[in-house]
């Protein structure tokens, strides 16, 4: 997913070389036959690459790469799944989906869910990490407890969240205890609340992430700063706005990066405590719920691989767009500042 | 998705240092700081950790306890829930399908992405680029994404309805991440200790598995964590391709058996507390790494 930041270090590194590995080979040979010595060492160089590299890569073009290519090519035919796809019907799929009001319905949806994650966990996150970042006990427990909810399963998030949620359930319950009946609600059936609840249980499952990361962002801030700061006067507010936080841009703008790609790709939690996708209850069904209804259950293998294509293309872009114009910062950065 | 992203985060990491150092300076209680901050923490453990309370404590209570006060304590407390789930055949069946999957997956990725690291990190060759590139464009192909043509894959090759056939996927899924933090980690491995080793008369190949496997054996811990939560807690792979309730893995246990006794809350309660654990228990015992290593990642 951070693939431009992977890819560039790699050119980068490489663009350094890899000094020693190749010299140290033909170094141990004799003098004398050193050419033929060389190719020999060159085949046998070869012949390790590939022993060492050939699984792997096996695997993963015929596990990874050929069904996205295979979801390509289907998605330019009408296949209901059964034998070969021989109903060429070419770029339609995709004029249908741009038509779809279903389809724009979940886009919609998957628009709102990135837009709220990163409003709704973005400053919290910060302001927790600020929080927990000061000279406290128990710092280490307090990191494992805010980050189970991220290792818990899906499954099992949404089973216990549906439980709770349901008309009486525990939260509805709570709320009566406490004298704020008047808030018990439709959680999860509501259509005007279902998309904020999906919110909630989004932002506690993941903000336990967010904070992590940006804990650690904060600590890789030196001491000195501060310290320098503190002897000029800066109040503590001052020090954060000035300081950490232009400090912690890049931690953020990688966090951010994560949690765009998770929104628009967002499916299990979904699916899990709403089912699969009805057209009547799809308040806070995304583009994965969609492209498995028509998929899967309605059979309609090549318009839900177009659809699968759609998705994939627009994580590319978003993705591609994000690199070039807020992480760029970051990769310029870590070239020229490095050594800091 | 989830555990990709803590994955990918990774990936960012240039060079994985261990952050402990300065932490321990940091972490070494000197005095009691701002209660309001203690507060703000402790509300926080609390919204993140009741949830879990709540399902783990339901399923010591009766189901009538719930349905009169759903967000009430259990009083008494019943152990039968637990019981009758720990002597329930399907629930140790779908356990061991999860520990079978998770742990074979594991070793297939780290194994497989050690090799390919090694060669990405220590040879010299013209298609290195490519070949990083192509692992790393690997972090953009969630499993949904290509979950319907995968599955026509796997029934070709008879795979459908075994484990097997969410064992292979998982393992190619689980290579990018696996090749991204690794590669620095061998990079990292001085080029004097190969030369040494090359002088001593050891091939490439004899450097690869006497020096590079336990020099690397941090990084592989981590990959091996990660890979194992996210194969643990993987929901949409085995959706697809198990179909007989024998083969079910406990993700899909636990929904099964939250729709089949839908009316029994109490125990479907115990039932997740239960699915949930062995995760939990791993996370907690290697927290330090995991958390770790996205500290090193972040400060790389």
């Amino acid at each position: 997913m951070s693939n431009p930041l992977g890819t560039d270090t790699a050119t980068g590194r490489q663009s350094q070389g890899t000094p020693g590995v190749g010299g140290a080979a033909t170094a141990a040979a004799p003098a004398s036959p050193r050419a033929a010595a060389r190719r020999r060492g060159r085949a046998k160089m070869r012949l390790e690459i590939a022993l060492l590299s050939g699984p792997a890569i096996l695997m993963f073009l015929a596990f990874v790469i050929f069904p996205v290519a295979l979801a390509a090519y289907y998605g330019f035919y009408r296949w209901h799944g059964y034998g070969a796809p021989t109903d060429w019907v070419g770029l339609n799929n995709y004029k249908l989906i741009l038509k779809d009001p279903a389809f724009q319905q979940v886009l919609w949806h998957n628009g709102w869910i990135l837009v709220l994650s990163l409003v709704i966990q973005g400053p919290l996150a910060i302001i927790l990490a600020l929080l927990l970042n000061q000279k406290i006990r128990g710092r280490s427990i307090i990191r494992i407890l805010i980050f189970v909810p991220y290792v818990i399963s899906e499954v099992i998030v949404g089973t216990g969240w549906s439980l709770m949620l349901q008309s009486n359930g525990a939260v509805n319950d709570l709320l009566a205890h406490i004298g704020l009946g008047s808030l018990q609600a439709e959680w999860l059936s509501s259509p005007k609340l279902a998309l904020w609840t999906l919110m909630g249980i989004i932002s506690w499952k993941y903000i336990g992430f967010a904070v992590i990361l940006m804990l650690a962002g904060l600590q890789s801030i030196p001491d000195e700063l501060f310290e320098a700061a503190a002897i000029d006067g800066a109040s503590y507010w001052q020090m954060q706005r000035r300081i950490t936080l232009p400090l912690l841009g890049p931690t953020i703008r990688i966090w951010a990066f994560l949690s765009i790609i998770g929104s628009l790709q967002l499916f299990d939690l979904v699916f899990i405590i709403w089912g699969p996708y009805v057209s009547s209850t799809a308040g806070t069904s995304t583009m994965a719920i969609y492209m498995v209804a028509q998929g899967r259950n309605a059979g309609n293998y090549g318009y839900g691989s177009a659809i699968a294509v759609v998705m994939f293309l627009i994580s590319l872009i978003v993705a591609l767009l994000y690199q070039r114009f807020v992480l760029r910062r970051d990769l310029q950065g870590a070239v020229t500042e490095g050594d800091k | 998705m989830s555990a990709t992203t803590a994955d990918s985060f990774t990936s960012s990491s240039t060079e994985p240092t261990a952050p402990t150092g300065r932490r321990d300076r940091r972490d070494k209680p000197q005095k009691w700081g701002n209660p309001f901050t203690y507060f703000i923490a402790l509300l926080f453990i609390g919204v993140c950790i009741a949830p879990v309370l709540y399902i783990v404590i339901g399923g010591f209570r009766t189901n009538s306890q719930i349905s009169t006060s759903p967000a009430g304590l259990p009083h008494p407390w019943i152990v039968g829930n637990y019981i009758s789930v720990l002597k329930n055949v399907t629930f140790w069946g779908e356990f061991a399908n999860s520990v079978i999957v998770a742990l074979a997956s594991t070793i297939g990725t780290t194994i497989l992405g050690l090799m390919v690291s090694f060669v990405l990190a220590r040879y010299d060759f013209k298609l290195k680029g490519a070949m990083y590139s192509l692992f790393a464009a690997g972090l953009m192909f969630p499993l949904v994404i290509a979950i319907t043509p995968l599955y026509i894959v796997v029934k070709d090759l008879g795979l459908v309805d075994s484990l097997l056939g969410v064992i292979i996927p998982q393992i190619a899924f689980g290579l990018p991440t696996t090749v991204i933090i690794l590669v620095p980690f061998l990079r990292a491995i001085p080029n004097e200790i190969e030369e040494a080793a090359a002088i001593d008369g050891a091939s490439r190949l004899g450097f690869f598995f006497r020096m590079v496997i336990p020099l690397s054996l941090p990084g592989v811990v981590t990959v091996g964590i990660l890979g194992f939560i996210g194969s643990w807690n993987n929901y949409v792979l085995p959706l697809y391709i198990l179909n007989s309730t024998a083969n079910y893995t406990l993700p899909l246990g636990v929904q099964q058996f939250s729709t089949e006794y839908s009316v029994d809350t109490a125990k479907v309660l115990a039932f997740t507390s239960l699915a949930m654990l062995p995760a939990l228990i791993f996370f907690a015992i290697f927290e330090k790494k995991i958390v770790g290593g996205l500290t090193g990642a972040v400060k790389g």
